[in-house]
């Protein structure tokens, strides 16, 4: 049968499209523009060419940053994941207790960055934070204004305690799809409850953990709010991330040009690493 | 291998059963023999599945022990029981291998290395599935999975017993005689107890020596398929085993008479029933047979079904089926004659005995 194309489901989609010229392209071919161009006001450009990215990727500034980002980027995912598998393996799979746990999980991820950010920020404090005079009580030197060490352990916890529920909420997902009768066969079997989970489990959870750690990883990647709101990106430049430095860089001292190159750079990163894990991880799975 | 006794076996799937109604399995007492080959045949919900599972261990009866060769097996895991159980629905593990599927269960009960190839070549033999041996299972059709898991029920040698739950539901009909076959043959070969689960009558009937007929959460009859066939205990398996199922028609007992509207059949034996009890007679349409004498019936339909024909008749204003030979001829104005010695009389549903 021949197919019918109708050109008209263009105008269905065109609505669709100019929004997101607008919400993207544009200022991204703005960001462009800038990264290649030097400006001093008035409207007027100069062009720099290449200039820009060279200055950003021999700064150690930015090597600075990128390290602590790839950091950051890792200790999460190397809790969140694991820890998210756990918990999810543990939660009921009928009766009352599953809508309970739901909403509990989900209850961290509907507070906005900011807000998180500023829980933290006053939870830690060592004057009237809750978890700051308890460990101050309790002898242990905590002061993630001073310390950089607490600084950073402040900032994965938190992320930790918003973040892991995301994880948990997917692997949760792949799990109740699991017919009873794999059970009843690995028990007949004799199977070990690990290998339960290595070849019935997590061969079901295997999609959703991919998405699970691809959001994970572009999200605490590109994390900008609560390390802004929490720390400031100190103690000096500690927890400046390459998001912190960008507005830095593009706010604070208003040099467009490096910012915009930046920004490219950025997002490339995260594209090229995002592209990575998700080829290596797919591939893993087709040859089983 | 093992005898399995149920002693009063009852399960209510709710926490606390109030009345009759809330048991799945309402009362269950039966021995299976060691090597018997069993089939569990019913409708869909009458329990079976449930029964199987609490042979297995994978479900813990709300009441009742069960032994095995005597010795109380009823709060042993189903590790424990060492029981292979094969289900409606194939589960593989399919990031192994076909071959690692199979040795799976003996891998993790320690066997040796060559002892696992060994049974595990046999297997692949076995369900044909030779050629798959090194290829993960995922790509496999729906078939071919329920074979491999049919294969790892069969690859122990040592289990107590084997349980099949309806495990060829899913299988294409020509395949389901070659498996069938050879699961029969493994039991001559090894002496397995067998429980067949299914609700196809042909499959019982040529798998099993004996056939367990449940209805309603309860076994309402253990035979053979001869006795299931002429002396069904309950009118349930009148209907469900043969093809057309039994004729059971509403009458009224007195002494050896038996009345169906205006018509009075003799019986051969005079049966015992309770006042107050609902009376049936029950014929199997092979024993009508169709004529020019006896009680008038009007035919509304014939079906030729290839080696005889059914009939499809009104009998004192009852609908009743008889099986005629391909070639038999149906008078203009037809008769029937019952044949004493096949007629059972239910009360309650349940057959009354007389000279049996």
């Amino acid at each position: 049968m021949e197919k019918t194309w109708n050109n008209k489901a263009w105008f269905m989609v065109l609505p669709v499209l100019v929004l997101v010229a607008f919400s993207a392209v544009i200022p991204l071919m703005t960001v462009v523009n800038y990264s290649v161009q030097d400006t001093f006001g008035n409207n007027e450009f100069f062009w720099a060419g290449t200039d820009w990215f060279l200055d950003v990727l021999e700064s150690d500034r930015f090597w600075d940053a990128l390290t602590r980002n790839l950091i950051f980027s890792a200790i999460i995912l190397a809790i969140e994941i694991p820890l998210g598998i756990v918990i999810a393996l543990n939660m009921p799979k009928r009766g009352i207790g599953v809508p309970i746990c739901l909403v509990l999980m989900a209850l961290p991820l509907l507070i906005p960055w900011n807000v998180v950010g500023t829980i933290w920020q006053v939870f830690g404090r060592v004057d009237i934070g809750l978890l700051g005079r308890t460990l101050a009580s309790l002898g242990i030197n905590y002061n993630y204004v001073q310390n950089p060490l607490d600084a950073w352990v402040t900032l994965i916890v938190m992320d930790v305690w918003h973040w892991t529920s995301l994880v948990v909420l997917l692997c949760y997902a792949g799990l109740v799809s699991i017919p009873d009768a794999y059970y009843q066969a690995a028990k007949i079997d004799g199977a070990s409850r690990w290998s339960v989970f290595r070849y019935i489990q997590l061969p079901k959870m295997k999609r959703v953990l991919l998405i699970a750690f691809l959001l994970r990883f572009m999200d605490s990647f590109m994390i900008y709010t609560e390390p802004f709101v929490v720390t400031g990106g100190g103690p000096g430049n500690s927890t400046t991330f390459l998001s912190i430095d960008l507005v830095k860089t593009a706010i604070g001292q208003f040099d467009l040009g490096p910012a915009a190159a930046l920004s490219i750079i950025y997002f490339l990163i995260i594209l090229l690493l995002s592209w990575i894990f998700y080829t290596v991880m797919t591939t893993s799975d087709a040859q089983g | 291998m093992a005898r399995i006794n149920l002693e009063h076996i009852r399960h209510a799937y709710g926490a606390r059963p109030k009345s009759e109604s809330d048991y799945a399995l309402r009362e269950v007492h039966h021995e299976w023999n060691d090597g018997g080959a069993y089939a569990l045949l019913g409708p869909s919900g009458c329990g079976k599945t449930t029964l199987l599972n609490i042979i297995s261990g994978l479900i813990n009866p709300s009441e009742g022990r069960i032994l095995f060769d005597g010795t109380d097996v009823t709060h042993l895991t189903t590790q424990q029981r060492n029981i292979a159980q094969v289900f409606q629905f194939p589960v593989i593990y399919d990031t192994m291998t076909v071959y690692d599927n199979l040795a799976f269960p003996l891998r993790n009960r320690h066997v040796p290395e060559t002892e696992v190839d060994r049974r595990v070549k046999e297997i692949l033999e076995m369900t044909g599935l030779g050629s798959w041996a090194k290829k993960t299972a995922r790509g496999l059709t729906a078939d071919q999975k329920q074979k491999i898991s049919l294969g790892r029920g069969l690859v122990r040698s040592d289990v107590s017993a084997i349980l099949f739950d309806e495990p060829l539901t899913v299988i294409d009909p020509e395949m389901k005689w070659v498996l069938r076959s050879q699961i029969k043959r493994l039991h001559k070969q090894f002496g397995f107890t067998m429980v067949y689960v299914t609700h196809d009558q042909t499959e019982a009937l040529t798998f099993a020596d004996k056939v367990v007929v449940m209805y309603d959460g309860q076994i309402v009859q253990i035979g053979t398929p001869a006795e299931l066939f002429e002396r069904p205990r309950h009118t349930f398996v009148g209907y469900f085993i043969g093809s057309p199922g039994m004729n059971v028609l509403p009458a009224e007992i007195a002494g050896n008479t038996a009345a169906v509207g205006d018509q009075r059949i003799a019986l051969n034996f005079q049966p015992q029933i309770k006042p107050g009890a609902r009376t049936e007679l029950g014929i199997r349409p092979e024993f009508i047979s169709l004529g020019r004498e006896g009680m008038p019936v009007a035919v509304t339909k014939v079906e030729d079904i290839g080696r005889h024909k059914v009939v499809r008749a009104r009998f004192a204003d009852r609908p009743i089926s008889i099986i005629v030979d391909e070639d038999g001829e149906i008078p203009a104005e037809p008769h029937v004659t019952f044949d004493p010695k096949a007629i059972n009389i239910y009360a309650d549903s349940w057959r009354v005995g007389g000279e049996a």
